[in-house]
């Protein structure tokens, strides 16, 4: 089970916060209630369905869609025709920009098809049969062209350009000649030349990791209804309905608040949900076809047109003194963006070398596009690519220096005041705990069987914060309704009650918390960056403390005292001060019961933006077996140790914890897109892109650090986001440890594994 | 192509339905009967996102057509709670925590389900292996381990 290094929540007086209650919307999940995306039905619904380009590369010349709009049940074929072009803009999703003038592009493809399963037409249809024959009837004329997968080859000067007015940004001189790299970023501090002078040993190694798919077992969906007078409602699954709707009313040349966008529950995202692929052509096809119109991506879709992250070629240097102090590191990232611009190479620059406490650092960044599905956010994104060429080096630079991994992580961890080389002064964080945590483990000190290796890696990710605005409605039976924009993708209502409790001093079970729409609250950014908690958190305690307030007004009306002669204690208001005379305290309920009489409705309304979202530093450790006859890497003992700040529900961090541990799991055993020499994906399905099953992993144990945020009123960091960066470098590290053999390419699937033992068997021959 | 007529039985009860040929078991739950709690996660049987029981067996609803569904007998997520008193295992994964998402939920509930009704005392390997059909992004799968665990615990202890 797990551990914890917990604040005291008894001697901080917490009552719901870091407790572990049922959470608000369970039922409706287990008992099939619950509505996801493919869940909603309106009456007179189409079924619209999408004809995706079967070329990586191809001009398309022409499209002819008469057939398919003469066949009886066709109510709507569209195509580029039917989509407004767009100038270049770079827009925030995520962690990540956007760009409009791609998004057109990638919804449906304009001047060519870019990737295998690139959109070129959608039909809107009485069933899914006939949209099914109707797409058959769409007669589409592609010339191919030579198109590239590989980031290296699409580097090369010869290779095929996807966009010919590519020139690379951040160059300089700036090129004159298109190319596939759209831009080149840098950070850095100090001089790596003399630090790499100062160092007494140098270790570097290049990596290449292969684009994996975020995997939610829920594939994109929406009902689009767009109605006579111009306005449309769009129920879909996001991780983001307020990004949603400003996408859809830019490309369909709408006002933003004709558009009501509400969320579904999620079915997974991790980042993969951040971005618009079905909802402006679902919207479209209703407009063309004067009804409702439901999307549904298959997996196959799901796989060859949504997501991935990147694959990139990772080239990674650190030098170190011998007693084990890193005088200098460099690192070079080429990731790939995909079939447009806008990989997570600048975020990978940036966390890179975060977890150390170095003088020398220079990071270089290359995005570069291939005939590959746009890339989307997974998780972190960019980090755990950098990061896990970085852990390697970490680790085989402390085993050449004899010094245990985690000494030589905690000679050199970030701490508070640390200057990071992307940029700020980290105020408290918890690498050290982390580190320290991982030494007192007894998972570190258990001995290791036969074939067996122990590997151990450190992660960072930022954590952001952003526009968000919560309400919370006090009921006249003194319950509460809090209403939050920011999606629920793993237990966020959860947490957000019993903030909402712990502030208003009620019961858990008497604040129902939903996820309002876009029509119900201000803007709202979208749940990512592991913002959720952090920022929807933030603003229900300020919710909860402005209703509190209002609440000691109507108090003080009752009681005719003055209004700073009443606080709020326990759920209760209280008089307090001499002038406040002799009155017995009242419940939250007993003065809601009479808001009609003094005052009306109370209401806390928060519209902030969010600062102080505090990074989050995770260690793994992990222990793995090695099938020496078969190339299998068995998963033997897995544990993760992170800092939460503050876990609000515990056993949702812990889920945090263990399920990115598993995605990681996945990412460096089995994951991997895998492309044919025709540049299409072959394993677009869950058989052949093998996502770790139960069968595959053993328990995860967690141990939840808690150095609290400074920012945040209970101490809150996000923490959805860096346990998928130590997983890959921590199985590479145990990997080594039990067979001496330093992998430098992810997956490491059976295969590969086999192939590099019998390689060095055959070497020692 | 003209529907065929099915008669059959989902959770006890007595349903008809009209469906083309080529509709899975899944699609006509979920589009026809409105029965939306079993999923599509891949309508390739490798997700287990839309586990039912068919004739008391654990099946992928998408790997079954439809019109095969005459006079034979359905359970789905929909019929697991006995009015309002859920079944052990609903109650037990709320309490462990053992969903994030809960898109893999229903699934994961009918088969483990099936699994204690044949095995009522599975080890940890046994859960692992019986439920490695369905898959889950989110948790892990700890979580989800540790409740069927302790639900195959109470079910024998009461």
């Amino acid at each position: 089970m797990s551990q914890a290094l917990k604040m005291d929540d008894k001697a901080q007086g917490l009552k719901w916060v870091g407790t572990r209650p049922v959470r608000p919307d369970g039922v409706d999940k287990v008992t099939g209630r619950a509505k996801f995306g493919a869940d909603f039905n309106v009456p007179g619904m189409l079924t619209g369905k999408v004809l995706r380009s079967p070329h990586p590369h191809a001009l398309i010349r022409s499209i002819d869609t008469s057939k398919a709009e003469a066949l009886p049940g066709v109510k709507a074929v569209i195509t580029r025709d039917d989509i407004q072009d767009m100038a270049s803009e770079f827009v925030p999703a995520g962690e990540m920009l956007v760009n409009y003038r791609d998004m057109v592009r990638n919804v449906m493809a304009r001047e060519k098809s870019l990737y295998d399963g690139h959109a070129v037409a959608a039909v809107a249809a009485t069933s899914a049969s006939v949209a099914q024959k109707a797409l058959k009837l769409i007669k589409v004329e592609y010339e191919p062209l030579p198109h590239v997968i590989d980031v290296l080859e699409a580097m090369k000067p010869d290779a095929p350009i996807l966009h010919e007015d590519m020139i690379t940004e951040g160059m300089d001189p700036k090129p004159t000649k298109a190319s596939n790299v759209s831009k080149r970023v840098e950070f850095g501090l100090g001089d790596v030349e003399s630090g790499f002078a100062k160092a007494e040993v140098i270790i570097e190694r290049a990596f290449d990791t292969k684009p994996v798919h975020q995997g939610y077992i829920e594939p994109h969906a929406c009902v689009a209804s767009y109605t006579e007078d111009g306005q449309a409602e769009l129920w879909c699954s996001t991780q983001g309905h307020f990004v949603v709707r400003t996408h859809c009313a830019r490309m369909l040349g709408m006002d933003v608040s004709k558009i009501r966008v509400t969320a579904s529950e999620i079915g997974g995202g991790f980042g993969g949900k951040t971005v618009v692929y079905l909802e402006p052509l679902a919207l479209a096809l209703s407009k063309k076809s004067g009804a409702p119109v439901k999307m549904v991506m298959s997996r196959d879709e799901v796989f060859r047109a949504t997501g991935p992250t990147s694959g990139a070629h990772v080239w990674v240097k650190i030098g170190a003194t011998k007693d084990g102090r890193i005088t200098a590191a460099e690192a070079e990232l080429k990731y790939q963006a995909g079939a447009f611009q806008g990989s997570p190479v600048q975020p990978g620059c940036m966390c890179a070398f975060a977890p150390y406490d170095l003088e020398n650092v220079k990071v270089v960044g290359y995005d570069v596009v291939t005939n590959r599905p746009k890339v989307a956010a997974y998780r972190a994104p960019g980090g755990p690519i950098s990061e896990y060429g970085v852990e390697c080096v970490i680790d085989e630079l402390a085993r050449k220096l004899d010094l245990d991994p985690v000494d030589f992580r905690l000679k050199n961890a970030a701490k508070e005041g640390t200057h990071a080389a992307y940029g700020p002064k980290f105020g408290p964080i918890g690498l050290v705990e982390t580190l320290d945590a991982v030494k007192a483990h007894d998972h570190y000190k258990t001995k290791l069987g036969p074939n067996q290796g122990r590997g151990v890696a450190s992660g960072f990710w930022f954590n952001i914060g952003g526009e968000t605005c919560v309400a919370l409605n006090i009921n006249e039976d003194g319950s509460a309704t809090l209403m939050a924009g920011t999606p629920d993708i793993g237990g966020s209502r959860a947490s957000l009650a019993l903030m909402a409790a712990e502030t208003l001093g009620i019961d858990y079970d008497k604040v129902r918390p939903i996820i309002g729409d876009t029509s119900s609250l201000g803007y709202t950014f979208l749940t990512g960056g592991s913002r959720a908690t952090f920022s929807s958190g933030m603003a229900t305690v300020e919710a909860a403390q402005e209703a509190i307030k209002e609440l000691c007004v109507r108090a003080a009306k009752i009681w005719e005292i003055p209004e700073d002669a009443v606080v709020w204690e326990d759920g209760h208001a209280k008089p307090a001060g001499k002038n406040a005379g002799d009155f017995e305290p009242m419940s939250l309920a007993d003065i809601a019961k009479m808001a009609g009489k003094t005052g009306g409705p109370i209401v806390g309304y928060t519209k902030i933006n969010a600062q102080g979202a505090a990074p989050s530093f995770g260690t793994h450790l992990v222990d793995v077996e090695v099938d020496k006859e078969l190339g299998r890497v068995t998963i033997v003992r897995y544990t993760v140790v992170q800092d939460a700040g503050k876990a609000v529900h515990p056993s949702y961090v812990e889920g945090q914890y263990q399920g990115g541990a598993v995605q990681g799991i996945g990412w460096a055993l089995n994951e991997e897109y895998i492309y044919g020499k025709d540049g299409r994906m072959q394993n677009a399905g869950f058989l052949d892109y093998r996502i770790p099953v139960a069968s595959d992993v053993p328990m995860i144990d967690t141990v939840i650090v808690e150095v609290p945020n400074p920012r945040h009123p209970y101490g809150v960091r996000g923490v959805g986001e860096t346990p998928i960066i130590p997983p890959m470098a921590a199985i590479a590290n145990a990997v080594a440890d039990a067979l001496g053999i330093r992998f430098s390419e992810l997956p490491m699937s059976p295969p590969k594994v086999l192939k590099a033992i019998e390689a060095a068997n055959g070497a020692g021959d | 192509m003209s529907k065929t007529h099915v008669s059959t039985t989902i959770n006890g009860d007595p349903v008809e339905f009209l469906c083309e040929p080529e509709q899975t078991l899944l699609d006509v739950l979920r589009d026809e009967l409105y029965l939306t709690g079993s999923k599509e996660g891949c309508a390739s049987g490798d997700c287990g996102a839309c586990s039912v029981m068919l004739d008391g067996r654990l099946v992928c609803s998408c790997l079954v057509l439809g019109p095969e569904l005459n006079g034979r007998s359905v359970e789905t997520i929909e019929g697991m709670a006995k009015g309002d008193q859920l079944h052990p295992l609903q109650q037990k994964f709320l309490e462990h925590a053992a969903l994030q998402c809960g898109i893999c939920t229903p699934g994961f509930l009918v088969a483990a389900k099936a699994l204690l009704e044949k095995n009522p005392d599975p080890t940890e390997t046994e859960v692992r292996y019986w439920l490695a059909g369905n898959l889950c992004r989110c948790t892990g799968y700890d979580k989800i381990i540790r409740a069927v665990l302790d639900t195959a615990s109470e079910m024998r202890g009461s």
